[in-house]
């Protein structure tokens, strides 16, 4: 009824009052979210800085040379590069499929009161912290993976292999034979580093694989069972194509995970600044030298180089991560997030 | 295809349940009144606990809840209530990337700040901390406020509430449990973080309650004892792992119910 009522019951004071309440709370607000932008700029002006006396040093040599030494004082990180590369992408490999399989397991095979539980435990599989699967690798599968290096060498004629890929090795190089043959016998190295990553970024992939799948509309399936499908003729051709992007966007997900992955690889891969020569030998990845060489760096140019590891390994996951969003957001039909 | 997919879900799940029972069998004799109220012996001898590191972990996390719980909520009530807003893509956008930045290197980032002017201090570790923080609540804060009905809002704004008051009385409250449930899922993630606290809080063999010197934390004190050759710290170190996990569980899982719930 009552316009000419009300309006006077709402002077012109007040209402510019609560507007001017508003602006300041819109400034409050928006001066705190800037600051999620400010600790952005902030990352990157403190390593970019910090990276300076090594990338002036080095230029992009720094990312070509094979040598990180710090008696000499030469920093060139491709074994580092290459670790993180070989070990997240190998672990990516493994993981994918059995991801994918648990996913469809908690989605599509086990009954309700099977799944809920089954995809909790999944899910805690990503809270347990990195040391704690450090410390388990450790203790656990070192010595299992120490053993069976040890008793690779029980033959003189594999003796024989070791000694002549020793050569190989110390000479910089390695074959497809050598890479095989154990450098170390403490169980430690690239290996154990694969395994502990792969078990590490499962639940990432799993998790968002099981969601998109759950997403799938029900129609898909009952159309395909309507024309005499099998269950596994539905989830190959109407299940997994049509939560193909969604599922790739959880894999790059768990590619950053991995590339970032800190102190269970740098307990276990052995720590060795030499380019990878051997599958159960030690290597090393950006995080894992970071972790380990950080606190000890006296030198400028030492330290340095180890900032501009953190440098490069932010890009990269910048890079990572945008892309998973693209992924997810672009290719993914309507409906599915 | 159905027993291969049985299989491969069983490898899953089988690394959780091994740690998990593993650290029961080697962690739970060292679970003591000792463990919570002495400090780690000295390298060699027997006895000791995790005082310092229990009491370190608590006081960082509580100070960088402070830093992820302000700047979260804020970052998720501006994405949420003023999407029109010409930065709102730009935070978006960069809080999703921040969320992807590996853990060591905001230590390196903490270090940078603060460590290299004041040296080693549990501020610096609870800097690095807070800002891991910081985009898992901002998602989750997003979510639950756009839950709220937009029709809660405009029956505020109807009875004449400015649009502040509207935010900060009849929405966040609505969406209380669930922006809690997002900052425990935050906590849980960082309080087994060691990396960031590496070279920022540095760890500390005795008790410290000043977080203007260097303090230990609990995953600090694990990876010490894990690497450790010494029997002694690497019983206290599965013992450490045992309790923190135990935590990091119970606190999702509670998460997890109370999100049920709603």
């Amino acid at each position: 009824m009552s316009e000419p009522t009300q309006s006077p019951a709402r002077p012109p004071a007040q209402a510019s009052l609560s507007s001017r309440s508003d602006r300041l709370f819109e400034i409050l607000i928006l001066a705190l979210a800037s600051i999620i932008v400010l600790i952005f700029l902030l990352s990157v002006y403190q390593l970019g800085t910090e990276s300076l006396p090594a990338l002036k040093r080095f230029g992009l040599d720094f990312f070509t040379q094979r040598t990180w030494n710090p008696v000499t004082g030469t920093y060139g990180a491709v074994a580092m590069i290459t670790g993180t590369l070989v070990t997240s992408l190998v672990a990516l490999a493994i993981s994918v499929p059995l991801a994918i399989a648990s996913a469809l397991f908690v989605a599509e095979y086990a009954p309700k009161w099977l799944a809920n539980p089954v995809g909790y435990l999944i899910e805690l599989l990503a809270a347990v912290p990195s040391v704690v699967y450090g410390l388990w690798a450790l203790f656990v599968i070192a010595p299992i993976l120490s053993r069976w290096e040890q008793g690779f060498f029980q033959s003189p004629d594999k003796i024989a292999l070791y000694t002549s890929c020793k050569n190989l090795w110390d000479s910089g190089s390695t074959n497809l034979q050598c890479f095989f043959v154990p450098s170390s016998f403490d169980g430690r190295g690239l290996a154990l580093a694969i395994i502990i990553l792969t078990v590490m970024i499962l639940p990432y992939t799993a998790s968002v694989a099981r969601d998109v799948i759950r997403l799938v509309p029900q129609e898909q399936r009952e159309a395909m069972y309507a024309l005499g499908a099998t269950k596994w003729e539905v989830i190959s051709r109407a299940i997994l194509p049509y939560a193909r992007a969604g599922i790739m966007g959880g894999v790059i997900l768990a590619l950053g995970r991995a590339l970032g992955e800190t102190l269970a690889v740098a307990m276990v891969i052995g720590d060795s600044q030499d380019i990878i020569k051997s599958l159960f030998g030690g290597a090393s990845t950006m995080a894992s030298v970071i972790a380990n060489q950080f606190g000890d760096a006296q030198e400028t140019l030492h330290r340095s180089s180890v900032v501009t590891l953190g440098l490069t390994l932010f890009f990269l996951s910048v890079v990572v991560n945008y892309v998973a969003r693209l992924i997810i957001a672009r290719l993914t039909p309507k409906g599915i997030q | 295809m159905g027993g291969l997919i049985l299989l491969a879900t069983l490898l899953v799940v089988a690394p959780l349940i091994l740690i998990f029972f593993y650290l029961i069998k080697e962690g739970v004799g060292a679970i003591n009144l000792d463990f919570f109220t002495k400090v780690p012996a000295p390298e060699g001898e027997t006895g000791g606990g995790l005082a310092n590191a229990i009491l370190g972990s608590i006081e960082m996390l509580a100070l960088a809840s402070v830093i992820g719980v302000l700047v979260g909520v804020s970052g998720g009530i501006f994405l949420s209530e003023y999407p029109r807003h010409p930065l709102m893509p730009t935070v978006r956008m960069i809080s999703d990337v921040l969320a992807g930045i590996p853990a060591i290197v905001m230590g390196l980032v903490a270090y940078g700040l603060i460590v290299l002017q004041f040296g080693f201090s549990g501020f610096a570790g609870a800097l690095a901390l807070g800002f891991l923080m910081i985009p898992i609540v901002v998602r989750t804060t997003e979510e639950v406020l756009k839950l709220v009905p937009l029709t809660v809002r405009e029956a505020g704004l109807a009875l004449g509430l400015p649009k502040w008051l509207v935010t900060l009385r009849i929405v966040l409250p609505a969406a209380a449990g669930g922006i809690v449930t997002g900052v425990m899922l935050a906590l849980a993630r960082v309080a087994g973080e060691a990396a960031p606290l590496l070279f920022t809080a540095f760890g500390n063999s005795g008790i410290n309650l000043d977080p203007s010197k260097p303090m230990s934390a609990l995953p600090l004190e694990i990876y010490r004892g894990a690497t450790s050759a010494y029997d002694e710290n690497q019983r206290l170190a599965k013992a450490g792992a045992l309790l923190l996990i135990t935590l990091i569980f119970l606190t999702s899982l509670l998460a997890r119910r109370a999100s049920r719930r709603k």
